[in-house]
């Protein structure tokens, strides 16, 4: 358990949160290495199905990051892929995955030292949780 | 003004008194056709008709303890773009209440339709159905609403209305233009008829039927029912909740499931035209199966089962009116609509949502305010 490095798959918009990490690094900010980001145009495109495969194959945690309300640059993706992240934990929820392992935050373009912090803390609360166990479940 | 009527019922004959009920309908000048479950030639096949002469009405049956599929679905079909006359559609409340549903998809109008809701007695289950009523489904029929009107229950020859059914606390229609009430109302003489809106109002008074009073008894016995249908829901959620409440669980209790998808083509409210299961996302490259076992060491194939169900009910749960058709649907026999009406119960509650409750409700995920659910927000 003390070895346990968890696996964090991130959804991150193009606009803000990306844009986040990407100054995060050149600015050499240092972050866990436990994070996959995956970038998406927009949080409002994450479908409740990429984040209930992601845990499905395994994950330990999923983040979906975007930009702060009345910032979308589609206008209001980020308030749809809010509703859709309490419908998902609301069922997640239910099948007892921990509600630290399914996180949504705002991080705008110029947060670069708020995207390390949050990444920081995500990982030491999935660490305390200890491994998703359906990666050794063999029918999902 | 009567907002009410009374239909006289002879001889305990309630399908001839419907039968009746329906002919006046039909020879108004501006009905165009009447959509109306019906017993077919065929043997004991109750279907939804679409009926124009109103000659054509000897088997209207819409007692029968079938209820073969949701006719939401159908009469999506028929309304999602003019029909080019008014039609009057006989449904199930659960039918009513998934078509309300579909409407607000933009998958339905209700511009040219008549919703006329009957008071529901329960349905067997298909299986069920076919095996009992063989030779003589009006015979059934007559048996079973005598058997459920006259306080006898709704168990016959060993079977007994679904679970979907025992679980319903909506058995009456409160969203059909028109309700033909039965519970609480004194059968052996005369259905009775209330108008519920404005159009099911200005119908009732151009049929020239005797005005009536809300029978005293109707309320109490419909309190009651449903109490008993509340009781025996909430039983079911916390007894699903206990069979299903880790991923773990779900994998058990959808292990017998093989991806035939029957019940997402069963389900009168999953709006998609073509389910992301069946495209090309999931035609997946032979190699990845190997590498997916590589991983785990072995997997189950087909692959992919409680995926697809977790994926159906983030989709469609806010939706979902409790029909049952997900399990009558199932080749395996596996109780899927116990699940997806306890985990719709949640997230319709979620969202103080109830499906199918009225058209004026924007279902939850077509809509949205800036400051809302500030408590899924954030990591602490």
């Amino acid at each position: 358990m003390e070895n346990f490095e968890p696996t964090i798959i991130a959804f991150v918009c193009n606009w803000c949160t990306y844009t986040a990490a990407d100054l995060a690094g050149t600015s050499r900010l240092i972050y866990p290495k436990n994070v996959r980001l995956i970038r998406v145009m927009c949080t409002g495109m994450v479908d409740p199905q990429y984040i209930i495969k992601a845990f499905l194959e395994g994950a330990d945690g999923v983040l979906v990051s975007g930009c702060h309300p009345g910032d979308c640059h589609y206008i209001n993706g980020n308030y749809k892929a809010r509703r859709r992240m309490k419908l998902i934990k609301e069922i997640l929820g239910q099948l007892g995955i921990e509600e630290q392992r399914l996180r949504l935050t705002w991080i705008g373009a110029s947060d670069g030292i708020q995207f390390a912090e949050t990444i920081r803390e995500i990982v030491s609360q999935i660490k305390a949780l200890g491994p998703n166990q359906t990666q050794f479940k063999m029918a999902m | 003004m009567a907002t009410a009527v009374k239909i006289d019922v002879k001889e305990q004959n309630l399908l001839g008194a419907f039968q009746g009920f329906f002919k006046i309908l039909l020879e108004l000048e501006d009905i165009h056709a009447l959509l109306v479950p019906q017993q077919l030639p065929v043997k004991g096949s109750v279907m939804p008709t679409l009926v124009t002469d109103p000659d054509q009405l000897d088997g209207v049956d819409p007692l029968a303890p079938a209820f073969p599929l949701n006719a939401a679905r159908v009469v999506s079909r028929l309304t999602r773009k003019p029909m080019g006359g008014k039609v009057v559609a006989v449904l199930r409340p659960c039918e009513i209440r998934a078509f309300i549903e579909l409407v607000k998809l933009n998958q339905g109008s209700t511009e040219e339709l008549i919703l006329v809701g009957v008071d529901c007695l329960g349905a067997y289950s298909n299986a069920d159905y076919y095996r009992l009523a063989g030779e003589n489904p009006r015979e059934i029929t007559e048996r079973f609403y005598q058997n459920v009107l006259g306080g006898k229950g709704t168990q016959m020859d060993g079977v007994d209305i679904t679970a979907a059914c025992k679980a319903c606390e909506h058995p009456i229609p409160d969203q059909a233009d028109l309700v033909v009430g039965l519970y609480g109302v004194d059968t052996q003489s005369g259905l009775y008829v209330e108008g519920k809106t404005p159009k099911g109002e200005d119908l009732i008074q151009r049929l020239g039927l005797p005005a009536a009073e809300t029978p005293p008894s109707r309320e109490g016995a419909i309190g009651a029912l449903v109490a008993e249908r509340t009781a025996y829901r909430d039983k079911m959620f916390a007894d699903t909740r206990e069979a299903a409440g880790s991923l773990d669980q779900m994998a058990e209790y959808f292990s017998h499931c093989i991806n035939c998808y029957n019940c997402r083509v069963a389900c009168p409210v999953c709006y998609c035209k073509e389910c992301v299961f069946v495209t090309d996302v999931f035609y997946h490259e032979p190699a990845q199966y190997l590498k997916w076992s590589r991983r785990k060491g072995v997997i189950k194939m087909p692959t992919d089962t409680v995926f697809y169900h977790l994926t159906r009910l983030a989709h469609m749960s806010t939706a979902c009116v409790g029909c049952g058709q997900c399990s009558n649907a199932c080749p395996n026999d596996i109780p899927v609509m116990e699940v997806f009406r306890t985990m719709a119960h949640r997230t319709q509650q979620a969202f103080e949502y109830e499906a199918g409750k009225s058209l004026e409700e924007k279902p939850p995920l077509s809509d949205f305010r800036e400051a809302e659910f500030e408590e899924v927000v954030g990591i602490s």
